[in-house]
C-alpha cells in the first residue's frame, strides 16, 4: 500500500526472520507493507496506539489483550521481528511440519502447543503459568462487557475452573489448559490462512 | 459470531472461545478493510508514474527509457502549462468574483457570477488536464436542495463546479484558499464557516436549514464522509447533512486511476506538494453520475437516511461500502461498537437474561 517501492532484500534482517518464522518470502513481504502501514509516522516501529487505530481490532473485546500480547514485559515498541514473532503462531500448519522436524531446532512458533501458549497468556495476566480464577473472571468481563451481572459470571468461571482443574489447586495450569482441549482443532481454529 | 463459536444459543463458556476473538483480532491486525482506504489504490498495471510503482522493479532498458521520456515530457512540457493555465483560472476567479461583487444583488448579477465561476473552474480543470464524464445530466441539482457526493481530494469540488454552480460549505482557511473564499462569497452567498462555530452543530444545522429555506439560491455542496477517503471505497455518512430536510441529490464520482492518483493523503502530502502531483500526472479522468433525488420518507430516521443514499453512490460509482467512519483516519473508535459485540457474545451465553 502507498507509492513506495517494493524489494525483498529491503527487509531488514529477512532471512533470519524467515527461518524463525517459516514464512514464506511472499507473506513476509505482505506483512512488511503491513507494518509500514500501520507505522503511520514512519518510525520505524509501533506502539499501542498504532494497533489501537485499527478499527476492526478495538471493538474486539479482547482487543487490549491482543495488543498486550504484542509489548511483552513493559515494552512500548515493537519492531518488526517482534511483529512478525506474534503473527507466526497464526500460520497455518505446514503438513510436512510435524514429521520431519529436527528435533534439536526450537518448536516452530506455529506448533499446537505454542497456539495453545498464546491463548493462556491472554488468560494468564501475571505470567505466573496459572489461570487463576480472578484472572479467568476477569477475561470473561472483557468479553461480556456489562450485559451479564457478577453471579452470573462468577458461577460460569466457577464451572469452567471445575471442569479444568485437576490437581484441585483452584487455578488452571498450562498443562491443565492443553488437556481441556485436547479434542479442538486447535489448528484450524487458530490459523489465519492468508499467512502461509 | 455463532458460526465461529460452534453456535448453539444458550450454550456454555469455554476456554476456547478466546480463540475466536484472538483470531478475529489478529486478523484484523493483518489486513483490515479501513486503514488500507487511506492510502492510494494499488493499480494493477503499471502506468509509468513511479509513485504507483509498487510492485513493480526493473524490468528491462526499454522501458526505463520509456520513463525518462514520460518524466520529461509530465514535468518539462505539462506541468509549466498546467501552473500557468492555474495561474490564469485562479487570478480570474478573485479578481472576476470581486468585480462581480461590487454590483447590487440582481438577476444580472446572479447571471455573472454563474458566468465567472463556470468560466474560472473550466480553466482550472484544464490546468490539471482533466477530462470529465458527466452522465445523467437531467439529475444536476436543482437550487434549493442538498447535493451529497463522496470525497476523494479537494479536486471533486472543481470537477462538480464545472458543470454547475453551487453553494459551498467549509470552513474558513487562511492563505490562498481564505483569499479565494472571501472573493467567491462576495459574488454568491456561501457558507463559510469560523472553525469555532463548526463545533456547534445546531448553529451549522440552523443556517444551513435558512440557505435551502430560499428557493433561489445555489444547491448546497456536502460531503458527508467528512474526509478523503481514496476512492474504492464509500464510507459512513455523517447525518448531520441529513437532519436538515430538503431534496437530497446524490452524486457519485469514480475517478480513473491509471491516469493518476487523485486521492488526497492529508497526513502524507501538504495542499502544495498535492497540487504539484496531480499537475504532474497524466491527467485526471473521471465520470461524474448525477442521481435521481432523494428525499427522506415517513418514519425513516437520518440514519437510516444516510445509509440509504450512501448506498445508492456506491452502487452507481462501482464502489465497495462500508459502514466504518471515515473519522477512523485519525481518531479512534467508538466505545459504542465494542459494546455491540460484547452484547452478541453475552446473548449466547447466557440466552437473553436467563442462566
Amino acid at each position: 500500500m502507498g507509492s513506495r517501492g517494493s524489494h525483498a532484500a529491503r527487509i531488514p534482517d529477512g532471512d533470519s526472520i524467515r527461518r524463525e518464522t517459516g514464512f514464506s518470502q511472499a507473506s513476509l513481504l505482505r506483512l512488511y507493507h503491513r507494518f509500514r502501514a500501520l507505522d503511520r509516522n514512519e518510525k520505524g516501529y509501533l506502539s499501542r496506539v498504532d494497533l489501537q487505530q485499527i478499527g476492526a481490532l478495538a471493538v474486539n473485546p479482547l482487543g487490549e489483550r491482543i495488543i498486550d500480547s504484542f509489548f511483552p514485559d513493559g515494552n512500548l515498541r515493537v519492531d518488526f521481528p517482534g511483529f512478525v514473532r506474534v503473527l507466526a503462531h497464526f500460520r497455518p500448519v505446514d503438513d510436512d511440519d510435524s514429521g520431519m522436524r529436527d528435533p534439536k531446532q526450537p518448536e516452530p512458533l506455529n506448533s499446537r502447543m505454542n497456539k495453545l501458549r498464546f491463548v493462556f497468556q491472554l488468560y494468564d495476566l501475571d505470567r505466573d503459568g496459572k489461570i487463576s480464577r480472578h484472572e479467568m473472571l476477569q477475561v470473561l468481563r472483557l468479553m461480556v462487557g456489562v450485559q451479564v451481572t457478577e453471579e452470573q459470571l462468577e458461577s460460569i468461571t466457577d464451572r469452567t475452573v471445575q471442569e479444568a482443574d485437576e490437581d484441585g489447586d483452584g487455578a488452571v495450569s498450562f498443562l491443565e489448559f492443553t488437556k481441556s482441549l485436547e479434542k479442538m482443532d486447535i489448528e484450524q481454529k487458530m490459523s489465519i490462512r492468508i499467512l502461509k | 459470531m455463532e458460526k465461529g463459536l460452534s453456535g448453539l444459543r444458550g450454550r456454555d463458556f469455554e476456554l476456547s472461545d478466546a480463540f475466536y476473538f484472538s483470531k478475529k483480532g489478529l486478523e484484523a491486525i493483518v489486513e483490515d478493510e479501513v486503514t488500507q482506504r487511506f492510502s492510494s489504490e494499488e493499480l494493477v498495471s503499471w502506468n509509468l508514474l513511479t509513485r504507483t510503482n509498487m510492485n513493480f522493479q526493473y524490468i528491462s532498458l526499454r522501458l526505463t527509457a520509456v520513463w525518462v521520456l514520460g518524466v520529461l515530457v509530465r514535468y518539462c512540457v505539462l506541468l509549466p502549462l498546467r501552473v500557468t493555465l492555474a495561474f490564469i483560472g485562479i487570478s480570474l476567479l478573485v479578481i472576476g468574483t470581486t468585480l462581480v461583487g461590487q454590483l447590487p444583488d440582481s438577476s444580472l448579477k446572479n447571471w455573472l457570477s454563474e458566468l465567472v465561476h463556470l468560466t474560472c473552474c473550466r480553466i482550472c480543470v484544464r490546468a490539471l488536464s482533466g477530462t470529465i464524464h458527466y452522465h445523467n445530466k437531467q439529475y444536476r441539482p436543482q437550487k434549493g436542495g442538498i447535493c451529497v457526493a463522496n470525497h476523494t481530494s479537494p479536486i471533486d469540488v472543481l470537477i462538480l463546479t464545472t458543470d454547475g454552480c453551487y453553494a459551498m460549505v467549509g470552513q474558513v482557511h487562511g492563505g490562498l484558499m481564505g483569499i479565494i473564499q472571501r472573493a467567491m462569497v462576495k459574488a454568491c452567498p456561501h457558507v463559510w464557516f469560523e472553525r469555532s462555530e463548526m463545533k456547534d452543530r445546531h448553529l451549522v444545522t440552523k443556517r444551513l436549514k435558512e440557505h435551502i429555506a430560499d428557493k433561489k439560491k445555489l444547491p448546497i455542496l456536502i460531503f458527508p464522509e467528512g474526509t478523503c477517503i481514496n476512492n474504492t471505497s464509500v464510507m459512513m455518512f455523517k447525518k448531520g447533512s441529513f437532519e436538515i430536510g430538503g431534496t437530497i441529490h446524490p452524486v457519485a464520482i469514480k475517478y480513473n486511476p491509471q491516469f493518476g492518483d487523485a486521492f488526497w493523503n492529508s497526513s502524507k502530502y501538504n495542499m502544495v506538494s498535492y497540487l504539484l502531483r496531480m499537475m504532474t500526472s497524466w491527467a485526471i479522468v473521471c465520470d461524474v453520475w448525477y442521481m435521481p433525488p432523494m428525499t427522506r420518507e415517513e418514519g425513516e430516521d437520518a440514519v437510516r437516511f444516510a445509509n440509504r443514499v450512501k448506498s445508492a453512490i456506491a452502487v452507481q460509482g462501482g464502489l465497495t461500502e462500508l459502514p466504518w467512519d471515515g473519522g477512523l483516519k485519525r481518531a479512534k473508535v467508538k466505545d459504542t461498537f465494542k459494546e455491540e459485540q460484547q452484547k452478541n457474545y453475552s446473548k449466547m451465553l447466557v440466552g437473553n437474561g436467563s442462566l
